[in-house]
């Protein structure tokens, strides 16, 4: 036990950091150096290869054997370049699959960090790289070098916007759509149709999934299905709502199937599809035959109204990640820190204290004392609430809460006030030994 | 009054706010301005009359909102006329919240 009172306990702990600092900062360079570095100038194109090498036919002869693929097929997938925006659930299974079955080159596009809440579905990541904080992108593409050397893989560890997507997505001749959230669908989606590109898309979300190739041998784009984006709140992200770890990996693996069929151009006479997959009920898959391309869609009609690319946070009115959002609804004298919570809490000052969490969110962990009525329910069963004075409301991260004392304070109970920053604010703040999920 | 029954599916999300996955709805063959049922007329019964909480998460103006796609027997409405698709005895209508989690 370090003493953090002394001098010396504190000379000891520094010793101790030190040279957990040092032998950290060598695994992250070893780490690093088993990745090819010659991948980073992978982006210009080489000259296409002609015939495959001996390794090369070893490798791949399960794909040789089958005349759907043979040697030309298995040439075209060599000779090609795709990029993947988005490592996350869906992305960690079409990477691998793409590297393994001998793509030519591959672009990763992730700027997050890899997180131990990732790692139930994001397959292509590990614990060691949660700890050491390496990038999505980064990890990935060390994923990538260890299953195939021969696949040259850029890691692009930037947040994809409308300044950099057009001259970074043009590299490649297929763009897999595994991003997490609304405006970077609708910004990936606008790139492609300029930039004349098919996009492979896919989604997941609890316990299903849904794809489409669009902008494909004049099929329709994503704004020919979804001319608006919907309203911020009637998304949810799998932050909010959560995901089996393998739906996304399901739907990861049939991009990277999609992929396959759109560069050896199988069956080109397909009607567009929305392929919709339902984990738990039936039937599993769904095939709906789509609409074909818009005549009044904006982007990619004839009459096109979006030349280059726009705003997409605002256009969507939401950020282009899928973290959770800031919401500053109430007053501050409406609203305390988790540290003076806790103050009063220590001090048994007689309160209510109302978490308006979901049931299964409350079952993960809860603070003492705390009533659970889901914001969801309030409305319903207010008269289940105690004229308490004070009423302290929290709920994850702060925003519910603030929704819920609006709620409370015009059903008459007026010293309803919320933890700032709820749940997650109280772990950083007061209890590090209170569970983040 | 002849009446005709489909049966209607939600997902995406949607089932949420109503109060199953699945169910099946009972209209008049005509409509109140005595024309054949259509989609529209659906969609219209399903606000006022399936529909738990929070109608702006289903449905803007006669429509549905931003972000939700219609199947009428597992094909985009688009191609089957919208809103003015007429209703058949034993169609299925799936309303689907396009997911955007990865």
């Amino acid at each position: 036990m370090v003493d953090h009172g002394t001098p010396e306990g504190l000379t000891a702990e520094n010793r101790r950091l030190v040279k957990e600092v040092a032998q950290l900062r060598a695994e992250l360079s070893a780490l690093r150096a088993e990745a090819p570095s010659s991948s980073v100038d992978s982006a210009t194109d080489p000259t296409p290869v002609t015939n495959l090498t001996n390794p090369e036919i070893a490798r791949y002869s399960r794909h040789l054997l089958m005349p759907e693929i043979g040697v030309t097929g298995q040439l075209k997938l060599r000779n090609a370049a795709v990029v993947v925006v988005g490592a996350g659930g869906l992305g960690s299974p079409c990477l691998l699959y793409l590297a393994a079955m001998g793509v030519g080159r591959l672009g990763v596009v992730d700027h997050d960090r890899v997180e131990v809440s990732n790692l139930q579905r994001q397959v292509i990541h590990t614990e060691r790289a949660g700890e050491l904080g390496v990038t999505k992108a980064q990890s990935a593409r060390d994923a990538v070098a260890r299953l195939n050397a021969a696949c040259r893989c850029t890691a692009h560890e930037i947040h994809l916007n409308s300044d950099n997507a057009l001259e970074l997505l043009s590299a490649y001749d297929v763009v897999v759509d595994a991003t997490d959230n609304a405006a970077t669908r609708y910004l990936v989606n606008d790139a492609c149709v300029l930039l004349d590109r098919p996009l492979v898309s896919a989604s997941a979300l609890r316990l299903e999934g849904q794809l489409t190739v669009y902008h494909h041998r004049g099929g329709p784009c994503y704004r020919c299905l979804f001319p608006e984006p919907p309203p911020p709140a009637a998304v949810t992200n799998c932050s909010e709502g959560g995901v089996l770890g393998v739906v996304p990996g399901v739907l990861g693996t049939l991009q990277a199937l999609e992929v396959v069929k759109v560069l050896l151009d199988v069956a080109p006479d397909a009607p567009p599809v929305l392929m919709l997959f339902s984990a738990f009920r039936q039937p599993t898959f769904r095939a709906i035959r789509l609409r074909g391309r818009q005549p009044r869609c904006a982007v990619c009609g004839p009459d096109a109204t979006i030349t280059h690319l726009l705003d997409y946070p605002t256009l969507c009115g939401q950020a282009q990640h899928d973290g959770p959002s800031t919401l500053a609804l109430l007053p501050a004298n409406q609203r305390v820190t988790c540290s003076s919570y806790a103050a009063a809490a220590r001090a048994r000052v007689p309160h209510l204290l109302l978490d308006v969490r979901e049931p299964v969110q409350f079952a993960i962990c809860h603070l003492p004392g705390a009533i659970n009525v889901a914001w969801s329910e309030l409305p319903g069963r207010i008269d289940e609430i105690p004229k308490a004075d004070p009423i302290y409301v929290v709920c994850r991260f702060g925003n519910d809460s603030q929704e819920a004392v609006q709620y409370l304070r015009q059903a008459g109970y007026s010293t309803a006030r919320d933890l700032i920053g709820g749940l997650h604010a109280w772990s950083a703040s007061v209890d590090p030994d209170f569970p983040v999920y | 009054m002849a009446n005709l029954t489909v049966t209607v599916e939600f997902s995406g999300g949607l089932e949420s706010l109503f109060p199953g996955v699945e169910q099946t709805v009972t209209l008049p063959t005509t409509n109140a301005a005595g024309a054949p049922s259509t989609v529209k007329d659906l969609i219209q019964w399903l606000r006022d009359n399936a529909l738990k909480e929070k109608p702006e998460l289903f449905v803007s103006g006669d429509t549905v909102r931003p972000g939700i796609l219609v199947l009428i027997n597992d094909v985009d409405w688009e191609l089957e006329g919208e809103l003015e698709y007429q209703l058949q005895a034993k169609d299925n209508v799936v309303f689907i919240s396009t997911l955007h989690g990865g």
